[in-house]
């Protein structure tokens, strides 16, 4: 393979690769979004929640796979009352209120993991090594790094069963049933405090797999609630309430950053990768608005 | 059409002089008081804003999520009362409503709208596929249609579809929100046949809100006028098709045979206003 090949496509796959990441925060955002029609700013505090209470557990010596169970019980302890303290009395109100109250939530998650574990920065060992994947550099001479394609396989099971969960069954049907009307849901009987708190338990379980993956790759620390800004570029791109989007939109984002850092960088200057997503989320905006696979809004004549 | 129903046995629905206040503040409904007798199509009658809606949805409980409140007065149904109640309750007693402007989830298929219907029930998948059919021997148009998205049928299909989900909740009573509403006169007589099958087949009792006063009154047997969020009139819906003050008012019938004309009816001058 040439040499100027091989690294265009070591550039790609990395991108590709940590695209993925983005796409897995997204994802916490989509799932709310679709269901209640709320941006939950809280989001990446539910990450850094999260991440730091499952560090913390693992830190006290708690086996790996308990901690984790004890830390997706906690997230949706948390999901259960966030609706019955936040959600239930704004039944009704304007969405932009209940995106005001997300905000608030956002700064009481962080206060509250903070206060209740501390502020240094823990590391987060998830026993997968960030370590080139030998076999494919022997033969292709393409370094692709083994914890970012662990990330994308984890990440695609995650996927799958939040697809499987949001489009088979009697739980399944009510969340897309609230999701397109929930007057009309409620009048059928579906309880819509019962399909909010497990949606805000599905984002608690999504925030917990990307604060784990983010939190192994930069240490689990306050910042990485800001992982959160990341997502917005990924969701005006793939649409706001599109599981399938989110993915995409992530694998673009991704792939894009990284091919402008090393193919553009050298012509207008470094640390392209720090805008990059928000500048092909404006140019996004202006043509697609509702984002490459968000809703379509069925209007009959 | 019918003769009323004998009101010997004691009513499935009694509503005890209900007063609904709208954000704290705006009062919509001034004492309402109806009684619905089971195995009955009871209409409630009266023009926009009326407080047809507000009473149904009072009775169901959807007010919550319009930050209504009833402030005085009571439901009973079967007997017990029911205000307060979810609306995830009231459909497991066999309340449900089906509301104004069919609203059916329309990024579903037709079917998984009518399997909707059936979340609060626990009797088995078995009898709630029994029931999907039954409710498509009531409407063969949607067991064509099963697999479209509900949002690109047309409208006569959307009711049917409201109607056929809230039928798979095995409701006793079904509170029907302006079934007439942006169709055809065709499919609005094609709807109200099927309440008729319904209720004389599957004894599902009806509350009907609805401005077209005369198809209502055609397949209803008891009927309440509601105007400004008061009961103004009621009776068997013979006799109220036969009120002179209802034909002049909401069938548009003049008294004697002469027909309505502009010339013969008085006319009053605008008054002057400072904005148009």
């Amino acid at each position: 393979m040439p040499e100027e090949l091989a690294w265009f496509l070591e550039v790609l796959i990395a991108g590709l690769l940590s695209g993925v990441m983005y796409s897995l925060v997204a994802l916490g955002f989509v799932l709310i979004f679709k269901a209640s029609g709320v941006f939950n700013f809280a989001q990446g505090a539910m990450v850094l929640f999260a991440a730091l209470t499952f560090a913390r557990f693992l830190e006290m010596g708690i086996n790996f796979w308990f901690a984790a169970a004890i830390t997706l019980f906690i997230m949706v302890v948390l999901a259960v009352i966030i609706e019955r303290v936040m959600l239930r009395p704004l039944v009704a109100q304007p969405v932009i209120i209940l995106f005001m109250a997300t905000i608030g939530l956002n700064y009481f998650l962080e206060g509250l993991a903070q206060g209740v574990w501390d502020t240094q920065v823990h590391a987060l060992d998830l026993g997968i090594e960030d370590v080139p994947w030998q076999s494919v550099m022997d033969a292709t001479n393409i370094l692709i790094s083994l914890f970012d394609v662990w990330a994308a396989v984890i990440c695609g099971a995650l996927v799958v069963m939040l697809a499987y969960f949001f489009q088979k069954g009697r739980i399944g049907r009510a969340l897309r049933a609230v999701a397109d009307d929930n007057q009309a849901a409620m009048s059928v009987g579906i309880p819509l405090q019962l399909i909010w708190a497990i949606v805000w338990a599905a984002a608690g379980l999504v925030a917990l797999v990307a604060g784990a993956l983010w939190g192994q790759r930069l240490g689990v620390q306050f910042s990485i609630s800001l992982v959160a800004l990341k997502a917005l570029p990924v969701l005006i791109l793939g649409g706001f309430n599109s599981i399938a989007g989110a993915i995409i939109g992530g694998l673009i984002i991704g792939a894009a950053e990284k091919l402008a850092e090393v193919y553009l960088g050298p012509i207008i200057g470094g640390g392209i990768e720090a805008w990059f997503a928000y500048l092909i989320a404006m140019l996004f905006l202006m043509v697609r608005p509702q984002g490459l696979f968000g809703e379509k809004i069925i209007e009959r004549v | 059409m019918e003769a009323a129903l004998t009101d010997s046995a004691a009513p499935l629905l009694i509503v005890n002089n209900i007063e609904v206040v709208y954000d704290h503040v705006i009062l919509v409904l001034k004492g309402v008081s109806l009684e619905v007798p089971e195995g009955g199509i009871v209409a409630l009658l009266g023009a926009n804003g009326a407080g047809k809606t507000t009473t149904l949805k009072s009775i169901s409980n959807l007010l919550v999520a319009e930050r209504g409140d009833i402030t005085k007065g009571t439901i009973d149904y079967q007997g017990q009362r029911i205000q307060g109640l979810s609306a995830n309750q009231l459909v497991k007693r066999g309340i449900v409503q089906v509301m104004e402007g069919r609203r059916c989830f329309e990024h579903l298929t037709v079917e998984e709208n009518l399997m909707t219907g059936a979340f609060t029930r626990r009797d088995g998948a078995a009898s709630i596929r029994q029931d999907l059919e039954l409710v498509y021997t009531y409407f063969p148009r949607l067991k064509v249609r099963r697999t479209s998205t509900a949002g690109y049928t047309s409208g006569g299909e959307q009711q049917m579809t409201a109607l056929g989900r809230a039928l798979m909740a095995r409701p006793k009573m079904i509170l029907l929100d302006e079934p007439s509403m942006g169709l055809a006169p065709q499919l609005v007589e094609e709807i109200f046949e099927i309440v008729k099958k319904l209720n004389e087949a599957e004894q599902v009792t009806f509350l009907l809100a609805e401005q077209n006063t005369n198809m209502a009154l055609r397949y209803s047997h008891y009927g309440y006028i509601l105007e400004n969020g008061r009961i103004v009139m009621e009776g068997d819906a013979a006799s109220l098709a036969g009120n002179d003050d209802i034909k002049e008012f909401y069938l548009g019938i003049a008294q004697g045979d002469q027909k309505a004309n502009f010339r013969a009816t008085k006319h009053y001058r605008r008054r002057k206003r400072w904005l148009g």
